[in-house]
């Protein structure tokens, strides 16, 4: 436990739901799917032909100039941190931008540019490839547009561990306001993989639901029928502050960030351990860290993906690290699985069901698998009062992280 | 053979797709770095997409001399 209040004060996402927070919160807790076929030609061949695209394309926002330097998925980041720090409302000379560092993560980094780099070079020669090219593509990239942007100057730090990335980044801001390298973190991740590389991957392992015919209904969380994840693409960005320096400006403050937990399950590099022992130290971890117990945590945002092995490993988990007591719901089977982003959007999901007192649904679960014993948010939104909800994230390559949010 | 305005204003063409110069501001006393705001990533960008158009080689060795829009027409003119 620590005695460095950390709070968050803005919040930034585009998203398949929407193109910021406030249509993507909408769309969730009226139960709507982002989920839609994929139209482009390449899809034809493929087995997955469904995705959850952004709503709002980064064309319609960034200069066409500027967007000729960015790969697709330094605009999604930057554009979710152009809203989540304009929310955080900084006027002039309120901080120092010596003490305003970023933590910001990618999944799988800049592959749409890898990829269509590699066909002009193919096509066309070395002589074609853009001079832009390492800047899209670094996997640094999004956090250090965002930092120059933003003007950070306390240090751009790159995440990068699979699906558990974005809640990483923002357990890494808690961990450098805590340790006083900065008073201000903006944290995230962005994901931008819609391609057919990635998806034939992912498809290939068997990890993809392959329901083409009803897109809206593929991202199943617990559902008896689940077959899989289905990829999405977006953004979402939290502005974290110390909480005497939000207080000092006359901050508005969503929720404070209570505790963080890291864990890696030393089992496999793909495989989620069916036990969720690295999931149970994660959250109990992070329980610690907040002061709590399990018995405080009401509402999880899982990290449920659709996947039949995933999806029931953690309710064993949660169940051993929290109870029996707390209502799940599973943002995924509205917004699709964004990757990296995954942690950062649905900890802006967490953050502001405590600030609404309302449990986002999970759709499409008409019929829950046998083994889920625990409480979930069906179908529809569900108003409960809540002090403490937590943020599970699990990624490829056995990381786990847990993040637990409360009334500020 | 394209003329030397022909050349200029392909030059503009490229100059706006590429780094968003307005083909009005584009002239032969214009310098590419300090009126046209045109950074040395770009510069590469400019060179590969002329040469493209104008059936030229430039070499790296010669961009460095290319400090106008006149001196890239004149480079141009000279060797398509």
């Amino acid at each position: 436990m620590s005695n460095v209040d950390v709070v968050v004060t803005g919040l930034g996402a585009t998203t398949p739901l929407g193109g910021d927070v406030a249509s993507t919160w909408d769309a969730m807790l009226a139960g709507r799917s982002g989920v839609s076929p994929l139209t482009q030609e390449w899809a034809g061949e493929l087995p997955v032909r469904i995705a959850a695209q952004l709503k709002v394309d980064p064309s319609e926002i960034i200069d066409r100039v500027k967007l000729r330097r960015m790969d697709r998925a330094e605009a999604m980041g930057v554009i979710s941190a152009r809203e989540a720090w304009a929310d955080a409302g900084f006027a002039e000379g309120s901080y120092d931008p010596e003490r305003l560092a970023v933590s910001y993560g990618t999944g799988i980094g800049g592959v749409l540019t890898t990829l269509g780099q590699n066909e002009i070079l193919e096509k066309s020669g070395p002589r074609r490839v853009s001079p832009h090219t390492v800047p899209m593509l670094m996997p640094n990239g999004p956090a250090a547009y965002i930092g120059l942007e933003l003007g950070a100057k306390a240090g751009v730090r790159a995440m990068a561990s699979a699906c558990a990335t974005g809640a990483e980044a923002v357990a890494l801001a808690l961990d450098l306001i805590r340790l006083g390298r900065a008073d201000v973190v903006v944290a995230g991740s962005t994901e931008a993989v819609v391609h057919p590389l990635p998806i034939a991957g992912f498809a290939s392992m068997r990890a993809m639901s392959t329901r083409n015919d009803e897109p809206e209904k593929a991202s199943r969380p617990w559902d008896k029928n689940r077959d899989g994840f289905v990829l999405g693409e977006g953004a979402g960005t939290l502005v974290l502050e110390r909480a005497d320096h939000a207080a000092a400006r006359g901050a508005r403050v969503y929720a404070r960030l209570a505790g963080a937990g890291i864990t890696s399950d030393g089992f496999d590099i793909v495989q989620p351990d069916p036990e969720c022992n690295g999931g149970i130290r994660a959250m109990k971890m992070a329980i610690r860290d907040a002061g709590l117990t399990g018995a405080d945590i009401q509402h999880v945002n899982a990290h449920a993906t659709s996947t039949p092995v995933g999806d029931m490993g953690e309710i064993k988990g949660i169940r051993e690290a929290i109870g029996s007591h707390p209502i799940l719901t599973s943002t995924k089977s509205m917004s699709g699985h964004l990757l990296g982003a995954a942690g950062a959007l649905e900890s802006i999901a967490t953050i502001l069901a405590l600030r609404d007192g309302v449990i986002p649904p999970t759709i499409n679960l008409d019929e829950p698998d046998d083994r889920l014993d625990l409480e979930v948010a069906a179908h529809k939104a569900r108003s409960v009062e809540l002090r403490v909800a937590m943020n599970n994230s699990f990624g490829f390559g056995g990381h786990n992280v847990a993040l637990i949010f409360t009334q500020p | 053979m394209a003329t030397r305005a022909e050349i200029t204003s392909g030059l503009g063409e490229i100059l706006e797709e590429v780094a968003g110069v307005n083909p009005d501001d584009v002239a032969e006393e214009k310098s590419f770095t300090d009126d046209l705001d045109v950074d040395s990533l770009s510069m590469v960008e400019v060179v590969v997409a002329a040469e493209e158009k104008f059936g030229v080689k430039i070499p790296d060795n010669e961009v460095q001399n290319l400090k106008t829009v006149g001196d890239a027409v004149n480079y141009i003119e000279a060797n398509h």
